[in-house]
């Protein structure tokens, strides 16, 4: 077995890793990593989220520690110093020697600080790993008089998500660039004035064109001096202008460095040593070096196909951005700067919209060559994938507002242009996926292509691949109704429609069946038509709802009581055990912090019932698709770290939205501090406590296949709190597909968790009151379904398990003791094998 | 020569108890038997043991139609039969006994298979 040690273990490095285990199937290699960062690679792209959390874990790389994998060894805070090429060895910071066989450099980039006079006072930062952002916040809660300011110096994409990270801090930031625009890599100056005046409406301070002269310190103080005579009196300053190759292990142990700095490698990544390697942002590939991370990937790729016997090379970098900066959308591609001989430039300002586009093109004005997008980057996936092509359309009207470029369509597009440009995926990889592969879903075509499962901002175009390769999206509930859920449920709002006969008979044809019966008595309760069981809704319903318990493997049922929160009196705990003592059944704590009583026959659960409603008991809805639990961790009253009451926020919610029927179950959690016990991000709504309020996730599950949720409002106080879960809940029950969980449902949304808060927070389709009365109608109109089935004899004589024979219990339940409790016995064996 | 097939039939509770599309369990000489009212007169019966699960629960099911013939879709794992031949339309070769049933002055009477 041969050694491979990599010096570095940045986002580049863990996909090297990756790579190289996934292709060495006969285990040639062990992997020996030194990083210098105390923790795991991490996802340093979405840096600047951590702002939200505070929690490093929310950063992580999946499988970054490389847990239960033998051949990985992977060594934290013991950075690579020197290199012996002729012995073969490295030396660590510990003073470990490392022998290896291939080394790979991957020590990524250090921030450029100019050589501005008090850079090196306190309150002086840069910006690049998590621990500069805990000094950062470290140095900004400090307390002072007034509201704290920060000077940003360097105006590029790292020094405005700066800004942003500062700005949510609570700080007043300012951003000095020295070039005449922002972000002058990546937009040309029309881009810039519109990003500059849109960045400017954020509370961010923009000086252009300006040096940053001297930092000088002033009592506790900073004064920044501007070579333009501006002098800013701020609390820190952060530098971000920009990153060097880190190419020092390389120049000290003679390896040749590219012209300006980086470890100079051929197509191969190889050094001038063959057993040496450079990826990521320290490798000047042919003399180039990248300062983003999807080259360093496609490096990586390269490096782990030729160590594991396949050949590949460096292909030409697709460079394109977009990004979303503080609300902002910029993106440019290809050629933006026109710098291609007899390039003409094609641009669309529009200061009432607040967007500009430009296109370059060749100087016969039929073939894309780059192209800027500020405030409005809808095209982006599009256009990018038709530079080198033939437009399909004159350039003036491909940037229209209406029919612009996103009306194209995928079928103007070539083969091997790039959908997706994080893995790069090309259109022809997709087809081929669909029309061979069988992959008939943005889902499937995910697993299988991993296209859209980086950034995520090519989905829209999975789907219309999708559509175009023939495949039928059929949104069709079940053969009885051509219509998808939602748009049923648009049916029975619009026209108050109470039964199931009245809707099949007019939208739908035959009788019903198992899918869109308990779909259609789930819109009719989500619309308040009474008890769940009352009329014809009986006959829709699926057994757990018929009997208002889960259903489990023998025919027997389980009895959940809600326990609002997880919060329980010892009496009521006393209930409970009396209960399942006297009726003979098998108790569990659930993962939702409450008690589950397993093993009645549908005869027992009314009396069941009864002594729990008398002790003041209600459903859980445990069986049904509607809201389950509210877990919660103690909060502030007892822990000693939490910073608000997560029991009675939990209790709250669980109370407001008990009953509500939904496309699927709903669950959620609340936390009292960002340690999140209560695990709320892995619920389909989630709270996290913050020193200020709240912060709201939504999207998360665990399950089979598990999500976190996403921040959807940050810092927010209780009342705004529930009124965005109100609307984010009825919008979910409105339009989601039937059993889609909020995270399909949000991933498959044309604009992701962007359009979700669109509506719901910014009310972009002016639909919120509407949401928000609807809510308030279930929350008035609540009632407790087991109290209503034990007031109603008539729903009460259904609780027999023979017609003929009421008080015989079925024979064909029985059970047998397992660790001093009942367990059930399968008399009937099935014939299916499952 | 005639040979005459005599049929018990058990009584087992009055029609109007079971609602439109859907079914009750009752005891016809110590089986099982899942009793469905599709419509109007339309009843059907099939043994109540759902071979796919094990358990006694086809009573238990919704009942709908796939391509317009009655089924009933088990509550366990949802596997449907078809209520006039028992015909498990999931799994191949696998079905469940067929009762007659009849409803006679307003009670429901389940003949012997």
């Amino acid at each position: 077995m041969r050694t491979l040690v990599v010096a570095g273990h940045g986002m580049v490095a863990h996909r090297l890793v990756e790579a190289v285990r996934a292709a060495d199937v006969d285990r040639q290699w062990r992997v020996v990593v030194l990083a210098e960062e105390p923790r795991p690679a991490y996802d340093r792209v979405a840096l600047t989220s951590y702002v939200d959390t505070w929690d490093p874990a929310a950063l992580a790389l999946p499988g970054s520690d490389y847990a239960g994998d033998d051949a990985v060894e992977l060594r934290l805070g013991d950075a690579v110093t020197s290199v012996d090429r002729d012995a073969k060895t490295v030396t660590t910071a510990s003073g470990r020697v490392q022998a290896y066989d291939a080394l790979v450099l991957a020590t990524g980039s250090r921030p450029f600080v100019p050589p501005v006079p008090g850079r090196d006072l306190p309150g002086v930062f840069v910006y690049r790993t998590i621990e500069d952002l805990d000094a950062i916040r470290a140095a900004a809660s400090q307390t002072g008089r007034g509201r704290r300011s920060a000077v940003v110096i360097g105006g590029g994409l790292l020094g405005l998500e700066a800004a942003k990270a500062l700005r949510d801090m609570g700080l007043s930031p300012h951003v000095v660039e020295m070039a005449p625009r922002l972000m002058p890599l990546q937009v040309d100056e029309g881009g810039g004035a519109l990003l500059r005046r849109l960045i400017a409406q954020l509370d961010v301070t923009v000086h252009t064109g300006t040096s940053t002269d001297v930092i000088e310190a002033d009592g506790s103080r900073l004064l920044a001096r501007l070579g333009n005579g501006t002098e800013l009196d701020v609390d820190l300053v952060v530098f971000s202008a920009g990153v060097r190759p880190r190419d020092d292990l390389a120049r000290e142990s003679g390896l040749e460095v590219g012209g300006r700095g980086g470890v100079l490698v051929d197509s191969a990544c190889r050094t001038s040593d063959p057993a040496v390697y450079a990826i990521g942002e320290c490798a000047a590939v042919e003399d180039r070096v990248y300062g983003i991370v999807a080259p360093g990937y496609a490096m990586a790729e390269v490096v782990a196909a030729g160590l594991t016997g396949g050949s590949a090379t460096f292909p030409v970098p697709d460079t394109s951005t977009k990004l979303k900066l503080m609300g902002v959308d910029v993106a440019s591609f290809g050629d933006a700067h026109a710098a291609t001989e007899g390039a003409l430039e094609v641009a669309v300002n529009d200061a009432v919209a607040g967007t500009y586009k430009k296109l370059v093109v060749t100087d016969d004005g039929k073939t894309l060559l780059g192209g800027v997008l500020v405030g409005d980057a809808a095209e982006y996936n599009t256009l990018r994938a038709l530079v080198g092509r033939p437009l399909p359309a004159e350039p003036g009207a491909l940037l229209a507002p209406a029919g612009g470029a996103a009306s194209v369509g995928v079928d103007a597009l070539p083969d091997e242009a790039l959908i997706c440009s994080c893995n790069g995926v090309s259109k022809g990889t997709l087809t081929r996926a669909i029309t061979s592969d069988g992959c008939d879903s943005v889902g499937k075509l995910k697993a299988c292509t991993r296209a859209g499962t980086s950034c995520g901002s090519c989905v829209p175009m999975l789907t219309k691949l999708l559509n175009a390769c023939g495949v039928e999206q059929s949104k069709a509930l079940c053969e009885h109704f051509g219509q998808s859920r939602a748009e049923i449920f648009e049916i029975i709002r619009a026209t108050r429609m109470t039964t199931f006969s009245e809707v099949i008979t007019r939208y739908g044809t035959g009788t019903g069946c198992a899918v869109c019966k308990p779909a259609v008595a789930s819109i009719l309760a989500t619309l308040g038509n009474g008890h769940i069981l009352g009329g014809e809704q009986v006959t829709l319903q699926d057994t757990n709802d018929k009997f208002l318990a889960n259903i489990q493997r023998n025919g027997s049922y389980s009895v959940v009581p809600r326990i609002p929160g997880g919060e329980i009196t010892p009496d009521k705990l006393m209930v409970i055990a009396k209960v399942a003592q006297d009726f003979g059944l098998y108790t569990k704590i659930t993962g939702g912090q409450r008690i589950d009583l397993l093993g009645a026959t549908v005869d027992q659960l009314p009396e069941i019932w009864r002594r729990l409603v008398d002790a003041g008991f209600e459903s859980g809805h445990a069986y049904g698709k509607a809201l389950r639990t509210v877990k919660s961790c103690v909060g502030s009253t007892w822990c000693r770290y939490g910073v608000q009451d997560s029991v009675a926020l939990a209790i709250e919610l669980e109370l407001r939205y008990r009953g509500l029927r939904s496309p699927h179950k709903i669950k959620s959690g609340v936390s009292g501090c960002a340690r999140e016990c209560a695990e709320a991000r892995s619920k389909d709504f989630g709270v996290i406590a913050t020193e200020q309020g709240w912060n709201l996730y939504v999207g998360g599950n665990g399950g089979a296949t598990p999500r976190h949720a996403e921040l959807l409002v940050s810092d927010v106080d209780t009342e705004t709190l529930m009124r965005t879960i109100d609307r984010f809940l009825m919008f979910y029950v409105r339009t989601a597909d039937r059993l889609q969980r909020t995270a399909p449902w949000i991933e498959e949304m044309e604009g992701g968790l962007d359009h979700l808060r669109a509506v719901i927070v910014d009310d972009s389709l002016g639909i919120c009151e509407d949401l928000d009365a609807a809510m308030a109608k279930h929350v008035e109109g609540y009632t407790d379904e087991w109290r209503g089935v034990l007031e109603d004899p008539e729903k009460l004589a259904r609780f027999s398990s023979f017609v003929n024979a009421p008080g015989t219990p079925d024979p064909s339940i029985s059970f047998r003791e397992e660790r001093a409790q009942k367990v059930p016995v399968m008399l009937g064996v099935p014939e299916v094998r499952r | 020569m005639t040979v005459s097939i005599e049929r018990t039939w058990t009584a087992v509770c009055p029609a109007s108890v079971v609602p439109e599309f859907s079914g009750v369990a009752a005891l016809v000489g110590g089986d099982q038997v899942a009793v469905f009212h599709v419509d109007g007169e339309s009843w059907h019966a099939l043994s109540n043991w759902d071979p796919c699960s094990g358990a006694a629960v086809l009573s238990r099911g919704i009942v709908g139609d796939a391509g317009g013939v009655p089924v009933v879709a088990s509550p366990v794992y949802k596997d449907r039969f078809e209520l006039t031949t028992g015909r498990c339309l999931e799994h191949e070769g696998v079905t469940v006994a067929v009762y007659s049933v009849r409803v006679r002055s307003g009670v429901v009477e389940v003949g012997s298979p």
